[in-house]
């Protein structure tokens, strides 16, 4: 396609600028949670993910210790110690007494508080408050200090989700949903593809408008019929009507117009030959099936195969209908969804529980997407 | 946790068990009850015409059962619970409908669907198309396309959390750890609290389902661009015709057919958007959405089947004419097959 532009030196230097430029809107977003997922918390909300390779600077206020800590030195009273007592260091760039100019003194120089107190703190936290009259009072001395850490990253945020938000416990679930539901709709759809394209039968025509009709029918279609048989089934058997095999059976149905049409247009595109003196050999149907149609097909139960993955992975709404909230039955968009209520601003757990629930999607979607783009190509250009 | 892990391998051995014993054996019945071979001829032949008037059914059986029960009753009770009361037992005619279209939140979802329909489809198959011109053109284009096509692996939940933090908001003054906030304010800007602007917040939230989809318009008219004749587009350099004439006049009238199965395909999961609108403001703001409204009404005050069956309608209307023009496409294609 190279003669469809001019080939001139300047044009072919926006072009490489414009995917730049294409690429980094659509990658910035995901880089955002992966990399604050990796942050320490409370940096996080101390400065922009894009900062976090810079230290981070932030305003704290501190106390200094009362009078009942103060010495005499010199006749004069002096208190001292470090602000950050024996927790983490942080570097100090400035301080100040009151709350307006909480940067008012730079870090290791003397501020004149009035009366002859002066007070000194230095980068390291390290303070001297001396004065020429005894300190008095058992609250000390209010102090503001802007300081700055060196960039922290932790996987603590993923222990954190795995083990006490229960996410961890939600990813099986996801599993547990996703693998069953992925499994068994390819053999019945196979079966039915293969009918379709290469048998003689009344009606077979009707049935293949019906399955391209049933196609783009919304799910919001089903929903409350199905919800209302659930609960028929689940008082009438006295069994709940929020169970796993529902949701199999749920995503089943909902995958397998799309499983059938992406199949049967694979599968009728199959050479005739084949078929044709597999039958002069008398080979029944059946056999045709299972040991040529089958074999040849692997391909597109492939891509099948991932498209009902991703799909029943990233369902939320089914889940949300036919699965309890519970621990033992909520799945990890449900989770997620719940977690954005609980932990609104916890941008730890968020972007943490996030990236647990794209990563095997993400896995799946680089290890097999020639197979997920050759399904696409075949799912959405008709005839294709 | 251990006992639903066995379980689920459990459910994939019979599942997968039982459908390979339920074909294999109703096949089997099938050879044993009308014998073709070990028959004398004319007894074979009649028995392989009933086998072949039995067989496919038996193939196909599964499938429409549990198309029947999941997407076909379904779709006809929902129409007549439309007609019904909550609890779906008393006939109210179509006081659904009028309530509906008296109601402020629907009608509200009504416009906001209205404006889903126009921006999302034409932005991402136009940025789409734009992304698979220029990628055609590079080297590193197959990287680059993966990278734009990897959000259509994201679930729509995680892609709101995604961007949701790309919105979060801090007072002014305040370190903004929303990088859009952050570069409004870099710049001199006001922050703003961008789900909650009314109107606008609706921009907000197609711009994830764009960033979401123009990865599959891209891939889609990529293939289409490349079965494109080469023939074509040298005649045109030829003929002295520059980029943009190329591009309009020559490339996008050969891939009309691909670029509105493209379109209608994202339409009609535009209609069908629930979980963004769910995760990022429930439809506050006056943000709410058709789907969102329906799932809404499914469980408020212990659920309205009527009222919920009634916006399922509606939403299935809007789907109505490209099924229609589907299913005429399909029969046209496989007419002599």
């Amino acid at each position: 396609m190279a003669v469809a532009t001019g080939n001139s030196f300047a044009s072919r230097f926006g072009v490489h600028i414009a995917v730049l430029i294409f690429v980094t809107i659509w990658t910035i977003p995901t880089l955002g949670i992966l990399v604050s997922s990796l942050r320490d918390k409370d940096q996080i909300i101390a400065s922009g993910w894009w900062n976090s390779f810079s230290s981070s600077s932030q305003t704290e206020a501190g106390r200094l210790p009362p009078a009942s800590a103060q010495t005499q030195k010199d006749g004069k009273f002096v208190l001292e110690g470090n602000i950050f007592g024996d927790g983490a260091k942080r570097a100090i760039s400035a301080f100040g007494v009151k709350a307006a100019a909480p940067t008012q003194y730079p870090a290791g120089s003397s501020a004149d508080l009035g009366d002859g107190v002066t007070l000194q703190v230095n980068a390291d936290g390290s303070f001297v408050m001396i004065s020429p009259k005894a300190f008095e009072g058992d609250r000390g001395q209010r102090v503001y200090y802007a300081s700055s850490a060196p960039p922290k990253f932790t996987t603590d945020n993923y222990k954190t989700v795995l083990l006490s938000e229960g996410i961890g416990r939600s990813f099986m679930n996801s599993l547990t949903v996703t693998i069953p539901a992925t499994v068994i709709p390819i053999l019945i759809a196979a079966f039915a593809a293969y009918a379709l394209a290469w048998m003689r039968f009344p009606g077979r025509a009707l049935l293949i408008a019906v399955i391209i009709g049933l196609l783009v029918v919304p799910l919001q279609m089903s929903l409350i019929p199905l919800l209302k048989l659930y609960n028929g089934v689940g008082t009438f058997f006295g069994v709940p009507s929020k169970t796993y095999l529902g949701i199999w059976l749920a995503h089943t149905g909902f995958g397998l117009p799309f499983a059938i049409y992406l199949l049967r247009s694979y599968i009728a595109g199959l050479p005739r030959e084949i078929m044709e003196s597999a039958r002069i050999d008398g080979a029944s149907d059946f056999e045709i099936f299972v040991k040529i149609v089958l074999p040849l097909s692997f391909p597109v139960l492939a891509s099948f195969a991932i498209f009902q993955f991703l799909w029943v992975w990233n369902d939320l709404l089914v889940a949300m209908v036919f699965l309890g909230t519970e621990a033992d039955q909520i799945v990890l968009t449900a989770k997620l969804n719940a977690l954005l209520g609980s932990r609104g601003g916890d941008w730890e757990i968020l972007t943490t529980s996030a990236f647990v629930t794209i990563i095997v999607p993400l896995i799946v979607f680089f290890s097999l997407q020639r197979y997920f783009v050759r399904g696409l190509l075949a799912g959405s250009v008709k005839g294709g | 946790m251990a006992s639903q892990i066995f379980s689920a391998i459990f459910v994939i051995i019979i599942g997968v068990g039982g459908c390979v014993a339920y074909f294999w054996g109703a096949n089997k019945l099938v050879d044993l009850i009308f014998p073709s071979r070990g028959v004398a001829g004319a007894a074979a032949i009649d028995n392989l015409r009933r086998q072949g008037l039995v067989r496919p059914w038996l193939f196909v059986g599964p499938a429409m059962i549990i198309l029947t029960i999941y997407l076909i009753y379904p779709v006809i009770e929902t129409l007549r619970l439309s007609f019904l009361d909550r609890g779906g037992i008393n006939f109210v005619g179509l006081a659904n409908y009028q309530w509906a279209f008296g109601d402020r939140d629907f009608r509200n979802s009504i416009l906001n669907n209205v404006l889903w329909l126009a921006v999302v489809p034409a932005a991402c198959t136009f940025l789409g198309l734009i992304i698979a011109v220029l990628t055609d053109k590079i080297w590193w284009g197959t990287i680059a396309k993966s990278l734009i096509f990897l959000p259509l692996a994201i679930s729509f939940v995680g892609a709101s959390v995604i961007w949701k933090f790309i919105y979060e908001y801090r007072g002014e003054g305040q370190v903004q750890i929303g990088i859009l906030n952050a570069i409004i304010q870099h710049f001199g800007g006001q922050p703003q609290v961008w789900i909650s602007l009314p109107f606008w917040n609706n921009f907000f939230l197609m711009v994830i389902l764009i960033w979401i989809q123009t990865g599959f318009a891209m891939v889609i008219l990529s293939s289409a661009l490349r079965g494109i004749p080469e023939e074509t587009l040298e005649a045109a350099v030829i003929d002295g015709a520059n980029p943009f004439q190329i591009f309009w006049k020559i490339m996008v009238p050969q891939i009309w057919g691909t670029i509105a199965v493209v379109w209608t395909t994202i339409t009609i999961l535009v209609l069908k958007v629930f979980d963004i609108v769910l995760t990022m403001t429930n439809g506050q703001w006056n943000s709410q959405v058709l789907a969102n409204l329906m799932f809404d009404w499914m469980f408020r005050g212990g659920g309205d089947f009527g009222r919920g069956a009634t916006i399922a309608i509606i939403i299935m209307i809007a789907v109505i004419p490209i099924m229609v023009w589907n299913i005429r496409q399909a029969n046209k294609e496989t007419g002599g097959h």
